[in-house]
């Protein structure tokens, strides 16, 4: 028994430390490659550095008009955002009239916000470059289907009244010149021509319609881009956040190194204090610091600057339910229990209070969740995790450690259990 | 350690504390943050420090009534805060401005937050509605738990720490924004947190200790998990201190007010919460012996 017992030991301790190894250091074994924590954390924008942008439109539309406006709205910063080449970035409806969104790691943020909150991007330019009208003057654009051409797929164009007249005069003088390329009008997108159509005759009533071999998806599209290029309503910038990615990097390492030594200095004050059930649970705070980085992993959970706090945070809660169970374990043993037994009726007993004390947490944790924005969501997130899986550990393997220290049988002296 | 008979010491203390931040805080006003009044933080690297005059006097011809404060390791940073709702064209002027004369380059924009009026009063009510929340859905499982005046009490030690903090973040000048939020909320959880072990232990008491007072259960109970209370706020405060030491700014200013909240959500555990409890019953039961009569 003794020797089964301390080679489970060995096993579980042995597992827990190359499972921290792995976690700093990264392995690769063959093909497959783990990397470190570090690499495979979702990290904030308060850590990575980036940009985040809450605008409003100014509206006073509702219901599915203001649906339809801001989705618009949102296809045009979507298309805006892809165009930077940026790695993951986040744009989302928030509440009725704001669209969030986030850029990780945009290098020059003030440039990345200008970008976005452009408006009136699409414009119909001459040949010579002089241009006609701008996209605030398309009223709408769409897919039709040209009947008297054999039901092509084409993209209508409805322009507002001074659009119309605009276009009209534009589009007499343009037809009327001699060389091909002389009577085009080219729409423009943001520097980047869509479409550039011949001019075949002066268009009056402020409706035209671009014909050409497209397909209905490409006819869409165009059309799509026409509507997107034109905000349909303006923006004004509510809250920004731009951080530098140094900036970021250095929370980062600092936050690190504090949770390094934080963690250090309780491990070594738990073993001092409490001897070998300190020793025992030093062993299973490292498994639970594991398992709280994994499992945020694993949630696909980004963590913030706050979160960082939370986490170290929870490490002391963690440790809380091992303090709770050996003070226990100390008045079982004093009370004259045996080892074992004391053991026993100190975690039974204790459970209950590990339970109540951790269930009112988390319900500030859920109304944190619930109420909280951005950043605070990230520390209500680790503070949840980090209560359920503490008392996972600090209840199951704490006790089974324990148990087999015990079992053990060449620590029985119930001095180095705090009696 | 009796803590019973001496429960005017430690109400008296805690008054103290909390009349002294009250007072500083009508004096000086609470540093509110940006995100709760609306405004704009620029901070920027300009690569020496630079006296914080002379700064004012390059942001002169903004007029922004802003706050200017050093940061970073040789004070080289510099965070400009403002009330003035600041949009990227001119933020990105008074940058220029910075680029300027200390020949600067983009990567030395370090950060920008800006916060619409709007947004800031909307996150400082649904701040105050989260706090309540969370204390009323704590009151009802603690009534469920235990009864309504563990319950009561532990809110009673609650608002004290809150109080206690608000305290420190009046006479330190800690800006109130939305990391006070989840600061007094993991206050909040703690403190209750640390109470509940205290009440768990008088609940069990009163079933064994059946010929004693209140006081002395209270004590008894007290004294059994006393060493406990120290011990977990110590680790906790371990790391938290270390935060403090080594974090950056936007960390310190999280880390600050969870160490007095950690401190005095102990001592609210021990010194408030029980004796709070204690003077209930006695009321109670005085007043049925009344009623008997």
């Amino acid at each position: 028994m003794k020797i089964k017992n301390a080679i489970i030991l060995l096993l579980i301790v042995a597992i827990i430390g190359a499972g921290a190894f792995v976690g700093i250091k990264g392995i690769q074994i063959g093909e497959t490659e783990i990397s470190p924590v570090r690499d495979m954390m979702k990290l904030g924008l308060d850590l990575k550095g980036g940009v985040f942008v809450v605008l409003e439109a100014e509206t006073d539309a509702t219901g599915d008009e203001l649906n339809r406006i801001m989705g618009q709205t949102q296809g045009v910063i979507e298309r805006r955002v892809n165009a930077m080449g940026l790695t993951e970035p986040n744009i989302v409806r928030e509440g009725d009239k704001r669209i969030r969104v986030e850029l990780p790691g945009a290098k020059n943020a003030q440039e990345a916000i200008d970008m976005i909150g452009k408006t009136a991007q699409l414009q119909f330019v001459k040949p010579n470059g002089e241009v006609i009208l701008s996209g605030n003057q398309v009223k709408n654009a769409e897919v039709v289907f040209e009947s008297n051409k054999g039901n092509v797929p084409s993209v209508s164009l409805e322009f507002n009244s001074e659009g119309a007249r605009a276009f009209q005069a534009a589009t007499k003088e343009v037809s009327a010149a001699a060389a091909l390329n002389e009577r085009i009008i080219a729409i423009i997108l943001d520097d980047q021509i869509i479409s550039a159509p011949e001019v075949r005759e002066e268009i009056p009533n402020g409706r035209a319609v671009i014909t050409g071999n497209f397909t209905i998806d490409e006819a869409s599209n165009l059309a799509a881009l026409i509507r997107g290029g034109a905000l349909p309503v303006n923006l004004t910038e509510v809250q920004t956040s731009a951080i530098g990615p140094t900036l970021g990097l250095d929370s980062l390492n600092k936050s690190i190194d504090a949770a390094k030594i934080g963690i250090a200095l309780v491990l070594l004050f738990m073993i001092v204090y409490y001897r070998v059930p300190g020793l025992i649970a030093s062993i299973a705070l490292m498994l639970y610091i594991l398992i709280v980085l994994y499992v945020f992993i694993g949630f696909g959970a980004t963590l913030t600057l706050p979160g960082v706090a939370g986490l170290i945070l929870s490490i002391g809660m963690a440790v809380d339910a091992n303090v709770i169970i050996f003070e226990r374990l100390k008045e079982e043993l004093r009370n004259g229990k045996s080892l074992r037994a004391a053991v026993d009726s100190g975690f039974a007993r204790a459970l209950t209070t590990i339970l109540d004390a951790n269930i009112t947490t988390v319900i500030a944790g859920i109304v944190l969740f619930q109420f909280g924005s951005g950043p605070i969501r990230g520390f209500a997130v680790t503070l949840m995790i980090g209560i359920g899986v503490s008392m996972f550990t600090a209840v199951v393997i704490t006790k089974m450690l324990l148990k087999l220290f015990i079992n053990i049988n060449i620590f029985k002296n119930t001095k180095l259990y705090g009696a | 350690m009796m803590i019973m008979n001496k429960t005017k010491i430690w109400f008296g203390l805690s008054i103290a504390i909390i009349v002294i931040g009250l007072i500083m805080g009508m004096i000086n006003g609470l540093n509110m943050g940006i995100d709760f009044t609306g405004g704009t933080m620029m901070q920027f690297n300009l690569g020496k420090e630079v006296k914080v005059n002379e700064i004012k006097d390059i942001i002169s011809e903004f007029a922004l009534d802003a706050d200017i404060i050093h940061a970073g390791q040789d004070k080289q940073e510099v965070i400009i805060k403002t009330k003035a709702d600041l949009n990227n064209d001119q933020r990105q002027e008074i940058f220029s401005a910075f680029k300027e004369r200390y020949n600067l380059t983009d990567e030395d924009f370090l950060q920008a937050e800006q916060f619409g009026p709007a947004i800031g009063e909307e996150i400082r009510n649904r701040a105050l509605l989260s706090i309540a929340i969370a204390a009323l859905g704590m009151l009802a499982y603690i009534t469920f738990r235990f009864e309504f005046k563990f319950g009561i009490a532990a809110i009673i030690a609650l608002l004290h720490d809150i109080f206690v903090v608000l305290a420190v973040y009046a006479i330190f000048r800690i800006p109130v924004n939305s990391s006070f939020v989840a600061a007094i909320l993991t206050i909040v959880g703690y403190s209750i947190n640390d109470t509940i072990v205290v009440f768990d232990r008088i609940r069990e008491n009163v079933k064994f200790m059946k010929k004693a007072s209140y006081e002395e259960i209270a004590d008894t109970s007290i004294n059994q998990t006393i060493a406990r209370s120290i011990n977990t706020s110590f680790t906790t405060l371990l790391s938290i201190i270390m935060l403090y030491v080594l974090g950056v700014d936007a960390i310190r200013q999280f880390a600050l007010p969870l160490i007095a909240g950690i401190a005095t959500g102990t001592y609210s555990s021990i010194f408030i919460a029980s004796p709070v409890w204690t003077l209930w019953k006695n009321w109670e039961k005085k007043n049925k012996r009344y009623n008997a009569a």
